[in-house]
């Protein structure tokens, strides 16, 4: 396979500018003549579906929720960054795009992460004109907070619920299109497959999950924006929901899946507290702004965090990174309290947690504050807990959070299936090994409102192939072999439920492919999947049937993906022997337990290429060339 | 803890439904709701029995997607709580918990205790936007917006969209859902040229769904996850009210 980057000639900051200024276009009039099928609703979705649907296209919108406006990007609380330098702390469309750039490790494109800096204003301005309340000053000025990895203070939030606000956006302004009769909605309807028909992405097999019917949609351009796949965890932060299948099928007709090593594990979430446990819950990193993170000095200490005196306890943060403190990027918070626990230092249930402390901040800045800050996030610990964090530090740890791996796009956001585009969390292309805080929302927004629009357009305006049509035989076969697979399913009539092997995968991904990863235990994940997934396919037990609202049908479709996903994460976290970012192979750390990377060997994407059901899947690399900045070791020292 | 549950079985919008009762033992009181579900789900598999199908997503609170009646109150006994974030510490050992759907007209049962809320996305596609194009946008802080606007927005605009208001309501009415919506876009200078065609757009549209009227009895206030205020009704019927006065044909 040849991965065409199609990165464009000239000096960095004026690439996209160039670019834009000689992409093809489609005439006003002809632009409804053209249907795109956006799989997604969530910031990306969404926000394409609108953009598209404004300019003229006639766009049809799946989710596999009840409403669009459920998308789980609406779980993310702290915020969204721009280079707007609104607080004049020297903040600028370099500086975003290289803090993004190191915060990945150095393992991103460098094009692609200079647009979304460049486009991060235009985002605001947009979101503003659409009525998100975002959190202002007394002045009616917008209000801007600090996050990891950065020294500058260039997060716009509204309370804890920025993700929602901004979804919220997205969504009113793609049911206007709804309304006016320029997008068609299919809620509950989840994609099951992708069509291609002469090498183009055509259409799509996506089952109505209420009726269970099963309908082929066609289209002269699909979008996936399907969102990450860290349910392949089991427990995570994501909804669940949220599934890996739409970019899975991608990924077996031909669409190269790139780096799906890595996955971010965020350091602030509230720990496992029993085997019953379907889901894990974030705590914002914007809590890292004012809550020190803590564990005792020694060993097993099981005093309660108020008898435990100043001088016992280690902020190991602030003692190791003095420059940034508690707003170390995630990769490395979560990595520290890791190694704090496995030191035998970790507290509550099981010692696997870490204290988040805002009693300094209380004292400091008072109680109001701080409740007006985060009064969402300390009711949701609460909640969760029955602990109240104004009195007693919360109990953080790390959980599976987003994956920054994806279907592999070039720079105008298309997989190497023509005619499949992939946007947001979906795709792999802008933050490296390691996502910096406020920066997901920002993808997927510069990718929906800004870049898609003309993109897909030039590819409209080259497209010279006839249309496809439903009654083709690709649709035709695509749709039996949809059929077949839910027949298969429910045919089994095994032993086990499909939650007890997602719960199994899950502890295998966990245990070998999670925050450190060694050569002995990816391999041995690797012949346990492999396991794992001949059991499925003999003992899972589906009841019902395929032509009503089943969702353990639903489900069983999406494990037997993440299965296979599995694997694939396995083969790319052994190929890969160097660390970097959240990807962290214990045999390549520096002298103080820091990832170590090899730009000698690995400075490239690996893009997996899908060979047959049996055959090992085909690696193929697209180097990493840097223009504009040095390589370094990361230091937050 | 051990517990009998009541739930309503329907398998489907067409067919006839009645609770069916289940017995769940070993709840830990660090449980969610939806999780003690699962337990049940997860045993009723195993014996071959058609497990309860429900909807939730986030599990966290902010999605709107889970939503069912406990014991007869919208998300159950806790305020400002959905049912996912409801945990089974609030019980006690030995309770009987009746779980039923959202009832109300214009939210049809699909099975069980999942129903349809098209209906709701319907109101804000006839109004519930500002009409403005992407890349059309002025710079962010052009239009400085007082910070008192902009909570007071930011309140109205936390509604997640759960159904539980109309669930609530002796009327079944949708009002809290789109006076929210009116009220977070009618508090923002972005909102003020279509303040007017909103108000009698979404208002329209949720009568044409077949929502009750509104008689403020509050219950939905009550039962709303995200404590939205009643005070946002009277803001819409302002709106409304001024908006069909001033109306031309």
């Amino acid at each position: 396979m040849e991965l065409k980057s199609n990165i464009p000639e000239g000096r960095l900051e004026e690439k996209w500018k160039h670019h834009r200024d000689h992409l093809a276009l489609v005439n006003a009039t002809n632009k409804r003549k053209f249907t795109v099928i956006v799989v997604g609703s969530g910031l990306a979705g969404g926000s394409a579906s609108a953009s598209l649907a404004e300019l003229g296209y006639d766009v049809k919108t799946f989710c596999y929720q009840d409403s669009p406006r459920r998308a789980h990007s609406i779980a993310a609380q702290g915020g969204i960054n721009a280079a707007k330098n609104y607080t004049n702390d020297g903040d600028s469309t370099f500086r975003l795009f290289y803090d993004t750039i190191k915060g990945g490790d150095f393992r991103a494109r460098e094009a692609n992460v200079h647009r979304l800096a460049e486009l991060s204003v235009n985002i605001i301005d947009q979101c503003v004109a659409q009525g998100v309340p975002f959190a202002r000053e007394y002045g009616g000025q917008l209000d801007n907070r600090s996050f990891g990895g950065a020294q500058v203070s260039r997060t716009f939030y509204a309370r804890g619920q920025t993700g929602q606000q901004l979804l919220l956006g997205a969504y009113s302004a793609l049911m206007r299109q709804v309304g006016a009769g320029k997008i068609a909605l299919y809620p509950r309807s989840e994609m099951l497959d992708l069509v291609v028909v002469d090498g183009r992405a055509r259409g799509i097999v996506s089952r109505d999950l209420v009726t269970g019917q099963i309908e082929t949609h066609v289209a002269d351009a699909v979008v996936l924006a399907t969102g990450g796949y860290g349910n392949v965890f089991f427990l995570s932060t994501n909804a669940k929901g949220c599934n890996t299948s739409a970019i899975w099928r991608a990924y077996k007709h031909g669409a190269a899946f790139a780096n799906p090593c890595y996955t971010q594990i965020h350091p602030t979430c509230i720990p496992v507290s029993g085997d019953y446990q379907s889901k894990l819950t974030l705590m914002s990193e914007s809590l890292r702004n004012d809550g020190r993170i803590w564990v005792p000095k020694k060993k097993g200490d099981a005093r309660s965090p108020d008898q435990i005196p100043e001088d016992e306890r280690d902020y190991y943060l602030e003692r190791k990174y003095p420059s940034y403190g508690n707003l170390v990027p995630r990769d490395v918070a979560s990595r520290n309290a890791k190694q704090v626990c496995d030191e035998g230092r970790g507290v509550g249930p099981g010692g696997r947690g870490v204290y988040l402390d805002f009693a300094d901040a209380i004292k400091r800045l008072g109680m109001n504050v701080i409740r007006e800050r985060y009064t969402n996030l300390f009711e949701m610990y609460n909640r969760i807990t029955g602990e109240d964090p104004y009195r007693v530090p919360m109990r953080i740890y790390p959980a599976i959070h987003y994956t920054m791996g994806g279907l592999w796009v070039d720079y105008n956001l298309m997989t190497s299936i023509p005619g499949l585009f992939c946007v947001g969390e979906a795709n792999f292309s802008d933050h490296g090994a390691n996502r910096l805080g406020a920066s997901a929302l920002m993808q997927g927004l510069a990718d929906g409102y800004f870049v898609l629009p003309y993109t897909l357009g030039d590819y409209l305006a080259r497209l010279k192939a006839p249309k496809a049509k439903a009654d083709q035989p690709e649709f035709r076969k695509a749709e039996a072999d949809v059929r077949g697979r839910i027949e298969k399913l429910l045919s089994i009539k095994g032993k086990r439920t499909v939650d007890s092997f997602h719960r199994e995968l899950g502890l295998i991904m966990w245990e070998f492919c999670g925050m450190s990863r060694t050569d002995a235990g990816l391999k041995e994940a690797i012949r346990k999947i492999g396991e794992l997934k001949k059991s499925f396919w003999n003992d899972v037990n589906v009841l019902g049937s395929g032509e009503e609202l089943n969702q353990a049908l639903e489900r069983a479709g999406r494990v037997a993906d993440f299965i296979e996903l599995g694997e694939l994460m396995c083969i790319d976290a052994l190929h890969r022997t160097e660390s970097c970012g959240g990807h962290f192979r214990e045999e390549s750390q520096t002298p103080d337990g820091e990832a170590k990377r090899d730009d000698a060997n690995f400075s490239y994407v690996a893009a997996w290429e899908y060979k047959g059901p049996d055959a090992a899947p085909g690696l193929n690399k697209e180097p990493l060339t840097f223009e504009s900045v040095t390589l370094a070791q990361r230091s937050y020292q | 803890m051990n517990l009998k549950l009541k739930i309503w079985r329907q398998a489907g919008a067409k067919k006839d439904g009645k609770l069916v009762t289940y017995d769940v033992k070993d709840i830990s009181p660090d449980m969610s709701f939806l999780e003690m579900l699962d337990v049940l789900n997860e045993g009723l598999t195993k014996k071959g029995d058609d497990p309860v199908a429900f909807d939730s997503d986030c599990r966290e609170g902010i999605c709107g997607t889970c939503g069912c009646m406990v014991n007869g109150v919208a998300h159950g006994p806790t305020p400002a709580t959905t049912v996912c974030q409801l945990h089974m510490r609030h019980f006690n050992d030995g309770d009987t918990i009746v779980i039923e759907p959202w009832r109300a007209r214009a939210f049809p049962v699909l099975k069980d205790l999942v129903v349809d809320r098209g209906a709701f996305d319907r109101i804000i596609s006839a109004g519930g936007f500002v009409s403005v194009r992407t890349g059309s946008a002025p710079e962010a802080n052009a239009i400085p917006v007082p910070k008192q606007a902009s909570d007071r927005a930011m309140d109205a605009a936390a509604c997640i969209g759960c159904g539980a208001c109309v669930a609530a309501c002796p009327n079944a009415s949708a009002t809290l859902f789109a006076a929210a919506k009116i009220s977070h876009l009618g508090l923002l200078p972005q909102g003020q040229p279509e303040r007017q065609r909103r108000a009698l757009a979404m208002v329209g549209q949720m009568d044409k769904e077949g929502f009750g009227g509104c008689t403020n009895i509050g219950e939905c206030t009550a039962a709303c996850p995200k404590e939205i205020s009643q005070d946002f009704i009277a803001r819409m019927n302002r709106d409304y009210l001024v908006a069909s006065a001033d109306k031309r044909d």
